[in-house]
């Protein structure tokens, strides 16, 4: 890749730092929706099963079970957008994508929490 | 509005204020010297020649050297291309256009020399449908009929067929300059540009 293409997808990086969360983590994702004139921040909460690409490019995938339906939404990680993520739950996963969990509901579908080190 | 040579960088993405992604091209383009100022009257028509990049002087040939000395440059460009801009005598000869002559909202032209795809058959060249995948045919990507038989007995002219595809001059109209970054002599258009990367661009409003 030219290096020019490089400096400018690191100016379109994101500024403010998202904590650390990966595939299996409980997160819950601050975004901004414009309504007309009016900005407000909705909150879509559920477990990410994908991080994908890289660079500008990056994007993650949160799945959440909506009164019954299973709904996933792909966030573009470097969207202004995106103003916030929080970490509520890590999990403990053994794979990168979680797509497995699409056919799984219920007790199948629960991810055990990562234990740290004491 | 004059045009500008470039060189086309690649793509990538931006976002807006609004968090929306936009696609584009990334052109370096210009700064590009006004190397000749054709009037009516001694060419017969109107037009300014902009130069772009420089050639080492061991490849330039004499004419082209004297020819771009005229103009007060060093070294002859690389690539000249004329323009034909409205206003053409209010140029100068050895003027630097840079990538300030557009800006952020404005609609250009891009024309470049497409990508050379080979031999290709209908169906990618020509936009053929070819046979269907199912209900008993064999699969087929043949152009089919060459037309009407005995009456003209011959193909008519023009008939598109499998053939060289790309390689050619091509222009794509009305894409908008998300941004234009003066510093560094780039120019953001929204969308793809004919050509390969580091393949030269003309950009004209």
């Amino acid at each position: 890749m030219s290096d020019v293409i490089k400096e400018i997808e690191k100016e379109q990086l994101r500024k403010d730092e998202l904590p650390e969360f990966a595939p299996g983590d409980t997160i819950k994702v601050l975004y901004l929706v414009r309504e007309g004139t009016k900005e407000r921040i909705q909150v879509f909460e559920g477990v990410c099963i994908a991080r994908k690409h890289g660079g500008v490019d990056e994007t993650f995938t949160v799945r959440k079970i909506s009164s019954g339906i299973g709904v996933e939404r792909i966030f573009p990680l470097n969207a202004p957008t995106v103003s916030g993520v929080e970490v509520i739950r890590r999990g403990r996963v053994r794979r990168a994508k979680l797509y497995y969990l699409r056919g799984r509901r219920g007790k199948a579908a629960r991810i055990p929490e990562k234990r740290t080190a004491r | 509005m004059p045009g500008l040579i470039g060189k086309k960088i690649g793509m990538t993405r931006i976002f807006d204020d609004e968090g929306v992604q936009i696609p584009v091209t990334i052109i370096e383009a210009g700064p590009c010297a006004v190397v000749q100022v054709k009037s009516e009257e001694s060419e017969g028509y109107s037009a300014i020649q902009l130069g772009f990049g420089a050639q080492k002087a061991k490849r330039a040939s004499k004419a082209e050297v004297g020819h771009a000395a005229k103009a007060g440059l060093e070294a002859a460009p690389r690539l000249m291309r004329e323009f034909a801009p409205d206003n053409g005598e209010e140029y100068e000869v050895g003027q630097q256009l840079t990538v300030e002559v557009f800006e952020a909202g404005d609609r250009v032209k891009v024309t470049g020399r497409s990508k050379g795809r080979g031999f290709q058959g209908v169906v990618k060249r020509h936009g053929f449908k070819g046979r269907p995948a199912s209900h008993g045919h064999s699969m087929s990507r043949t152009p089919g009929s060459m037309g009407p038989g005995t009456d003209p007995s011959r193909v008519i002219k023009g008939k598109k067929l499998p053939g060289r595809m790309g390689g050619t001059r091509t222009t794509i109209r009305n894409l908008q300059v998300v941004r234009v970054d003066g510093e560094r002599n780039l120019i953001f258009v929204k969308g793809g540009v004919p050509g390969a990367r580091n393949g030269y661009v003309l950009i004209s409003k």
